[in-house]
């Protein structure tokens, strides 16, 4: 109906472009040329900038964007946002986080229910619940899946009349003639089964492949250190680069129980394992399509598992360029989920429960272009082309006001064009550390620690992130009370969550302390007015920073003027990331500032940043500020181990205690998400633990077409009008040359 | 003729090995193996060992340039340095550290890349000497006053700001071709428009002053009074003669960059979105994957050199007086 009214417009339009010229006679060449180059601009759509192909309008399509090519696509490499935007869609490990329920909710994915989780003795008998940690040797994790789960269509399954797999005896040569996995003639599909989850495990261990959580696992799952030991040497003895069958060599920690059941078997307790079973890095990998990938000939074409995943999931690769566009198409096979019926209160205000018992996915296609600069891509969101944006610094006074009450709302300009705005709180943190190690803002005697923990305690009143925020991020983000962001078990609002050491009640809000109250603190740490009361020298800092931009320079002047607050000299060393690194590593830096993002909801993701035994230095750890304090590491131990709950909740509060008046950090700011969303676009719910939410998403392509049309019109009149000016510019010239040779014909002739 | 092709092509040796040494010593002074690893391996739970056995499987586990620990020749060959150069000369550029086919890359983004520099370069230099005859022909005149104000202006601007000006005018206020973006075969044409209509006028300032010089130089040379003396009109004086007699220096300039089109822009091509090789090289250089890095180098290198033999063959042509020996 719509293309049928817009249609004529377009062929006039160019009509009558085309006639102005011709009229003009200006030159009839050069406007017949003008007016084939907007039929090649326009092609068959509606517009003429329309990036996509004209025959995908009004098709079900998600256009997104991706600023960096992923590195991986192996599930058990894989780590970074940019890699598992692709690969949640595609493999589905055992859980997922509930779309709707806040705070988040682990619910089965391809498990038929949640694990069972029982716990054994060191003599192998099973513990009663309720027994004491200490006694707990070892636990396991039984895991059902359910049955009838099919892979996505893939050549690596497809077999010949006598049922053998039709392409795992391919040569080079065979190979030669294929350009890409869909020149394969053939596909074929097979159930999914508990081996398929078992094999991905051992895979953790592969030698070949570097997967980030391997040092980790291997902490835990029993036997996956000696597992990568045999592989090793099994490698060794193997051709290079061929198939290492990992199903001929058994690993102690799982155990297939049948076609649909297994069992992961974990040292100790370790709670927090239930969420690594919402990551690819567990996700079933089938050994077909390793062995597939693995033949000679396959990885001089880039054909390899890290590129062409497979899975069966909602979605699968069916275009991978990650130069350009990667497409994701849904997968055929995928059937039995649906979308969520039970949410929380406001999902009904807000219309996200309209889809509910609904099968998944809704949208059929998902198009990611590679856009590598934020003003093009903002620029196409603004003109309909990309169905979503974030809002860079430079587009957020286009975008978003903040009221007198200071909350963020959409602009008027976003508004008229249907745009809604979407924010979250992230489950990360950033703050600046101070090296504990250091003589002056760590200590090394008692007397020295306990002036080191005023200075930072001063230092911690001093620094005014509300003001930071407001300055330089436009308000996106809250200021830190602690290491634990919003919506994680630990985490207190009001009166309850604030910290006292930094902060006092008024008014119903926290404030931040007077800085006389810091300097009060400055001087009893033995630096009065900012002057060592031992050496009589002015007090010296230094900043470690990662290099920085011109740009970043007003808050690296504003950082200084924080601390001038308190007549500390700060002092900025800028150095690349390579060597700030090292610096951390070797424990070289004096205050620094780094960040975190949580791989699963739980406070002990945040806590063991602080944890002793996880020191950078020496340690090799995670916990840059190399804090060692003897009651905060017991603490933990005791927390990370223990069911959610309001005794565990006592406990992370304890911690907190201690950690403000210890002052390791400043505890900085966790960051507020912002997005834009056109009208469109449905059912979204920020998420930033999950990542295969892309199957829930719902796209109106009818509207969508339609306001593209409206905001996209070509303005045609600049073409027009730069033409007559260059006329009017080349006129006279023209006038001045035939005059000119006129003049030399008539010279001519009088000689 | 081609026995002085065949000397500076050997010529060449030296060079390429001492870029790829100079490429070599600059990347691992900023970059250690280690910090490679972790960029590769990211930033979360890295450990001493995952850093160790990254190294050894791209092979960056031998000292850099000299082994102490071996023996003879190996003490040279058994680096990483002779390991990752040898290859190269046979045109054997490996794999980037993200496990993909560097020569396949290549061969896959070179094209984007031609499509945009190949046009911008043939319709540049005609615009360029076009505007620039145009320019001598009316000198001392408005046409060539106001000219030469309007080169300057051009020259005065960063590119950078003809991308974003050319962006928001004519892919956002005026809807007409796409801001950004690639397509297959000829739908890539209308992606192209734009980058190529910024490419001829960001370069047109300084092009078009450069070759009104040479022209002007021409302009009062014997031979072209010569040509005016027999009553040849200008417009002959000038396409025909003057412009001949100015190729030297055009082609001292313009042939020498014919094979380094395949390079492509690094700054268009990542605010264009077009999938060629300059956006290849920025990427790699963020990555730190030296193994691209240094292949861009050799190629750049390579076809540097050859587009100076080009140049040298090309003077032959434009004048019969000169001779390769």
């Amino acid at each position: 109906m719509k293309k049928n009214r817009t249609q004529p417009i377009d062929t006039n339009c160019l009509s009558a472009l085309a006639g102005f010229f011709l009229k003009t006679k200006f030159n009839t060449t050069f406007c017949v040329s003008l007016f084939l180059l907007g039929l090649v601009l326009s092609g068959c759509s509606n517009v003429w900038n329309n990036p996509y192909p004209a025959s995908d309008a009004g098709k079900n399509i998600l256009y997104n964007a991706f600023a960096e090519r992923p590195k991986h696509l192996d599930p058990v490499q894989s780590y970074s946002s940019n890699e598992i935007l692709f690969t949640a869609q595609i493999y589905q490990p055992p859980l997922q986080y509930h779309f709707l329920k806040r705070p988040l909710a682990l619910v089965p994915q391809t498990a038929s229910k949640m694990p069972l989780v029982s716990y054994f003795d060191n003599n192998g008998i099973q513990l009663l619940p309720g027994s004491t940690d200490t006694h707990i040797a070892y636990s396991v994790y039984e895991i059902t899946i359910n049955p009838g789960i099919l892979y996505q269509p893939h050549p690596a399954f497809a077999q010949d009349e006598h049922k053998h797999l039709l392409y795992h005896t391919l040569t080079p040569q065979d190979i030669q003639a294929i350009q890409t996995i869909s020149d394969f003639k053939h596909t074929g599909t097979r159930e999914l089964i508990a081996d398929d989850f078992i094999y991905q495990i051992k895979r953790l261990a592969h030698p070949r492949l570097h997967s980030p959580i391997f040092g980790l696992m291997a902490d835990y799952i029993v036997g996956l250190n000696e597992y990568a030991d045999v592989l090793r040497n099994q490698d060794k003895t193997q051709p290079e680069n061929s198939f290492l069958d990992l199903r001929k060599f058994p690993l102690d920690g799982v155990e297939r129980v049948d076609n649909y059941t297994y069992r992961i078997r974990i040292k100790g307790k370790y709670p927090q394992f239930i969420y690594w079973l919402t990551m690819a890095f567990f996700a079933p990998v089938p050994w077909e399509a390793d062995h597939f990938f693995s033949q000679p000939g396959m990885a001089e074409k880039n054909f390899t598992l890290d590129w062409y995943p497979v899975g069966t999931g909602p979605y699968m690769l069916t275009e991978n360029n990650p130069n350009r566009i990667m497409v994701l198409e849904r997968n055929p096979n995928f059937r039995g989920e649906y979308y969520p019926d039970e949410g929380m209160p406001e999902d009904m205000e807000n219309d996200l429960l309209r889809d509910a018992g609904k099968p998944l996915p809704f949208i059929d296609k998902i198009v990611f272009s590679r856009e590598k600069e934020s003003i093009p891509y903002w620029n196409k969101f603004l003109q309909g082309y990309y169905d979503a944006s974030s809002i860079g610094s430079d587009s957020f006074d286009q975008a978003v006001q903040i009221t007198g009450q200071g909350e963020a709302t959409i602009t008027e300009e976003m508004k008229a064009q249907g745009i809604r705005l979407g924010t979250a709180v992230a489950p990360s943190t950033y703050y600046m550390g101070f090296n504990m190690l250091d003589p002056v803002v760590g200590g090394r005697t008692p007397e020295e620690k306990a002036s080191a923990r005023k200075l930072r305690q001063a230092i911690s009143i001093a620094v005014d992130y509300e003001e930071f925020l407001s300055i330089f991020a436009n308000g996106r983000g809250i200021a830190a009370q602690g290491p634990i962001p919003p919506g994680i078990e630990g985490h207190h609002e009001g009166s309850e969550g604030m910290n006292p050491i930094v902060y006092e009640w008024h008014h119903g809000e926290a404030q931040r302390k007077p800085i006389k109250q810091a300097q009060t603190l400055l001087a009893e740490a033995g630096y009065p007015g900012g002057i060592s009361r031992k050496t009589g020298k002015p007090l010296v800092l230094y900043y470690d920073v990662t290099a920085r931009s011109a740009d970043d320079k007003s808050i690296l002047d504003w950082m200084r003027m924080q601390f001038r607050k308190l007549n500390i000299q700060l002092v900025v060393r800028s150095t690349d990331y390579n060597r700030f690194q090292d610096k951390i590593r070797k424990g070289n830096a004096q205050i620094f500032e780094w960040g975190w993002n949580a791989d699963y909801p739980d406070p002990e993701n945040f806590l063991f940043l602080l944890y002793g035994p996880q020191r950078k230095v020496g340690n090799s750890g995670e916990n840059a500020a190399n804090y060692d304090n003897a009651e905060y590491n017991r603490l933990f131990e005791q927390m990370k181990n223990m069911e959610h709950g309001p005794q565990r909740v006592q406990i992370i509060d304890r911690m907190i205690t201690i950690l403000r008046k210890d002052a390791p950090w400043l505890w900085g700011y966790h960051p507020k998400d912002f997005a834009l969303y056109h009208s469109w676009y449905q059912n979204v719910k920020p998420n930033r633990m999950a990542y295969n939410t892309l199957k829930y998403y719902r796209i109106d392509p009818k509207l969508r077409d339609r306001k593209r049309y409206e905001w996209n019109t070509p303005v045609i009149w600049p073409i027009g009008t730069g033409i007559v000016l260059l006329a009017v510019v080349l006129l006279p010239a023209w006038i001045t040359y035939r005059r000119k040779e006129q003049r030399r014909v008539l010279q001519k002739q009088t000689a | 003729m081609l026995n002085y092709i065949i000397r500076r092509l050997f010529y060449a040796i030296p060079i390429l090995v001492g870029v790829n040494l100079i490429t070599f010593s600059l990347f691992f002074v900023v970059n250690t193996p280690d910090d490679m690893a972790r960029m590769h391996l990211g930033t979360k739970h890295v450990t001493e060992e995952a850093v160790w056995k990254w190294k050894q499987e791209h092979g960056y586990n031998k000292p850099l340039l000299y082994n102490e620990t071996a023996h003879g020749i190996k003490q040279l060959t058994d680096t990483i340095f002779f390991e990752k150069s040898v290859s190269m000369f046979v045109f054997d550029f490996g794999r980037a550290d993200d496990g993909r086919d560097i020569t396949h890359e290549i061969q896959s983004r070179m094209w984007p890349s031609l499509a945009i520099a190949l046009p911008v370069f043939l319709l540049g230099l005609l615009f360029y000497i076009t505007f620039a005859l145009i320019m001598v022909f009316f000198r001392a005149t408005y046409v060539d006053f106001w000219g030469v104000i309007l080169c300057v202006m051009l020259m005065s601007i960063s590119s950078l700001f003809y991308i974003i000006a050319g962006q928001f005018l004519i892919g956002k206020l005026w809807h007409l071709v796409p801001i950004s973006g690639f397509g297959n075969g000829l739908d890539a044409i209308r992606f192209l428009l734009l980058p190529i209509i910024v490419g001829v006028i960001s370069s047109a300032g300084a092009n078009t002053r450069w070759y009104r010089t040479l022209f002007l130089e021409e302009i009062n040379r014997e031979y072209v009074r010569t040509a005016r003396a027999k009553g040849l009109s200008e417009n002959i004086v000038l396409f025909r003669h003057v412009l001949k007699n100015a190729m030297i220096p055009i082609l001292t300039g313009a042939v020498v960059v014919i094979p380094l089109l395949f390079l492509g822009g690094l700054i268009t091509e990542s605010f264009f979105g077009i999938p060629g090789l300059g956006s290849y090289t920025i990427d790699a250089i963020q990555s730190q994957d030296f193994a691209v890095v240094r292949a861009m180098v050799f190629l750049g290198s390579l076809l540097y050199i050859a587009g100076l033999v080009l140049t040298d063959i090309s003077y032959t042509l434009a004048d019969p007086r000169v001779r390769l020996e």
